[in-house]
């Protein structure tokens, strides 16, 4: 029960990611307007009580909700860098630094370590904040070692997408990464490994053109905007109103891209679930069932 | 002849080269000393405008509307060829073609994105701009391919996926990570070249292989140059900017370990000499599939892994 014990004893982890604000602060729902306290909301997982709105968490509040309890970051001592000096309005070095500042993170995915129904998982979880969730050489690198850690750890690997896509100031380093995270999921499948790929809001453009849409399980949280494109490209594109809840999670799921939507003050129990259903010692190994297959 | 801005100093010497021609067949006048002057002008100017082009220049030679095309290529190369139809689950994507043919003696199967040569085939392709089914058909073909142990050859040339409301419903992200996925361990060689533009998702959709090439005039980058311009400068006016921004040209792309090997194009460009270049693709492909012909499909694959795995540019703090 990470989630409440962080609130009850304070601060386990120390980062400025987290949703930490004085208990008493107001805070007025995006999608309802209501007003309710930080506390009111912390308690309901920062889900709006009225709308059921899901707020945008980031990594280490996913991981509170998730893992048994403790768990342990890796690779935090990789680090972006502005290696094509790329400038547009801003020098790519000071979005950079002033991200870090902001969020206190190392970059936009954080992989940790832990137990869930007891059982060890490796999660990569991504955080909106670090220029928008973008996809750059260490996302790509964090989940490709994140990768091998389960592989060695012989454990099921997961990944929070929450992502606006590509890193355009790694340009086609960017890109690769599409191709370096699908090549080295692979790897989990022929090891009999699952990979679970949870996507939260948002989830669009090369991440989810690349390990988002590859899971062995896929969901998301609840009205998660989910695509390819982006809501206004194809907008311009098509020169059409885009129809009410497109690439919304329960559009993917009925069209067959989701396999199920689970309400964030579920998902630890539906971890669990998994975690159970994937057990390793389980009748026959998934490589054993493919040599009688 | 379409001549694009950065042309304009060779368009003026072709029209002074018509016009002395002209003179000559009319007149019965000898002119020989007089042309040969003019090509050789023109030859030392080509040689200066293409030798220093920018990224921008380049993207717009890749985008040259008399620029050879996937089809053209498969005709120019393969002994025969039968071009292989739809995804067998939703219909037949004209943005992106594929078959079995011959090339060299040996059987392949080809993928490619395919742009029209006019107007009208322009939006019957889409501009060459894919969607899923495009891309689960080049599944589809690559599968057949593992099956019946024909290498894969990918000639990429897109401005990118499609981005509409039906190629979202239909899951065009799921059908390029499927392909990524799949490409990675498909159990034959895979040789891709970007012979135009090579843009974003919707060109690495087809673009996972075990060598990469790029032929002399194209560019490959997360995102078009117009759009890095409207996200990040927020205003169309920053394409030239941008496409230096991005680093998109063959050059910095083998620089940057991200590709194989850049294929020469005759000078102006592919569609300057459309036998040549096809002839230098044709011979490419033999010389990369019998390098690779060798390989233990195994280790192939391994090394395939990973070298993308190394692809990435960090720091590890201490
Ligand atoms: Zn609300």
């Amino acid at each position: 029960m990470g989630w409440f014990k962080r609130f009850t004893d304070g601060i386990q982890t120390a980062t400025k990611n987290k949703k930490e604000a004085p208990d008493g602060l107001w805070h007025k729902c995006k999608s309802c307007n209501e007003t309710f306290t930080f506390k009111e909301l912390k308690d309901n997982f920062f889900i709006c009580p009225k709308c059921d709105y899901h707020n945008r968490i980031g990594s280490h509040d996913y991981f509170d909700l998730i893992f048994d309890g403790k768990f342990h970051l890796h690779f935090e001592e990789l680090k972006s860098k502005d290696f094509l000096s790329f400038t547009d309005l801003k020098p790519y070095d000071e979005r950079l630094t002033a991200a870090k500042e902001k969020t206190g993170l190392g970059d936009a995915i954080t992989v940790a370590e832990g137990k869930v129904a007891k059982k060890t998982l490796v999660v990569a979880a991504m955080d909106f904040t670090f220029i928008g969730g973008s996809m750059g050489s260490v996302v790509g690198e964090k989940i490709s070692r994140g990768i091998d850690l389960a592989l060695s750890l012989k454990c099921p690997f997961m990944i929070i997408s929450k992502s606006g896509g590509a890193r355009m100031m790694e340009s086609a380093f960017s890109l690769m990464q599409m191709a370096k995270t699908s090549a080295k999921l692979t790897l989990l499948a022929k090891a009999g490994l699952p990979y679970f790929s949870f996507m939260t809001d948002p989830t669009t453009g090369g991440v989810t053109a690349s390990f988002a849409m590859l899971g062995d399980v896929n969901f998301s949280e609840p009205k998660a905007l989910i695509g390819f494109a982006g809501p206004r490209v194809i907008k311009e594109t098509i020169k059409k109103d885009l129809p009410e809840g497109f690439q919304r999670s329960e559009f993917l799921l009925e069209h067959g891209f989701l396999d199920f939507i689970v309400h964030r003050s579920e998902l630890q129990k539906r971890m669990k679930e998994l975690m159970l259903i994937f057990k390793k010692d389980n009748q026959t190994t998934p490589t054993e069932a493919q040599q009688t297959a | 002849m379409v001549f694009l801005e950065f042309e304009k100093p060779l368009e003026k010497l072709y029209e002074q080269l018509d016009k002395i021609n002209q003179i000559a067949e009319d007149g019965d006048i000898d002119v020989s000393d007089k042309v040969a002057e003019l090509e050789q002008k023109i030859a030392k100017r080509k040689k200066e405008i293409y030798s220093n082009l920018t990224g921008w220049q380049k993207v717009q030679l890749s985008r040259h509307p008399e620029r050879p095309y996937t089809l053209h290529y498969i005709e120019g190369m393969c002994k025969s060829f039968i071009e292989l139809h739809g995804d067998r689950a939703f219909g037949d994507d004209t943005a992106i073609v594929g078959g079995i043919g011959i090339i060299n003696d040996t059987s392949v199967v080809i993928i490619g994105h395919q742009k029209g040569v006019n107007t009208k085939l322009r939006q019957y392709r889409n501009f060459g701009m894919a969607n899923p089914e495009g891309y689960r058909k080049a599944l589809r073909l690559m599968k057949l391919a593992e099956r019946f142990n024909m290498p894969v050859v990918t000639l990429i040339d897109t401005p990118g996926a499609f981005p509409g409301l039906e190629a979202e419903e239909r899951g065009q992200a799921e059908a390029i990570a499927r392909n990524l996925f799949e490409m990675a361990q498909l159990r034959v060689p895979i040789l891709c070249y970007v012979i135009g533009e090579g843009a974003s998702g919707g060109a690495l959709g087809i673009g996972l292989g075990d060598r990469i090439f790029m032929m002399e005039n194209t560019w490959y980058s997360v995102i078009s140059p117009e759009s890095c311009s409207s996200i990040l400068w927020r205003s169309w006016d920053y394409k030239e900017q941008a496409a230096e921004s991005l680093k998109l040209t063959p050059a910095h792309m083998l620089e940057f370990g991200l590709i194989d090997e850049i294929i020469k194009e005759p000078v102006g460009g592919a569609h300057n000499d459309k036998d040549k270049i096809i002839k230098t693709l044709k011979s490419h492909i033999k010389k990369e599939l019998n390098n690779l012909a060798s390989k233990n499909i195994d280790t192939l694959i391994d090394e395939r892994i990973a070298k993308y795995a190394k692809m990435g540019e960090f720091t590890v703090a201490k």
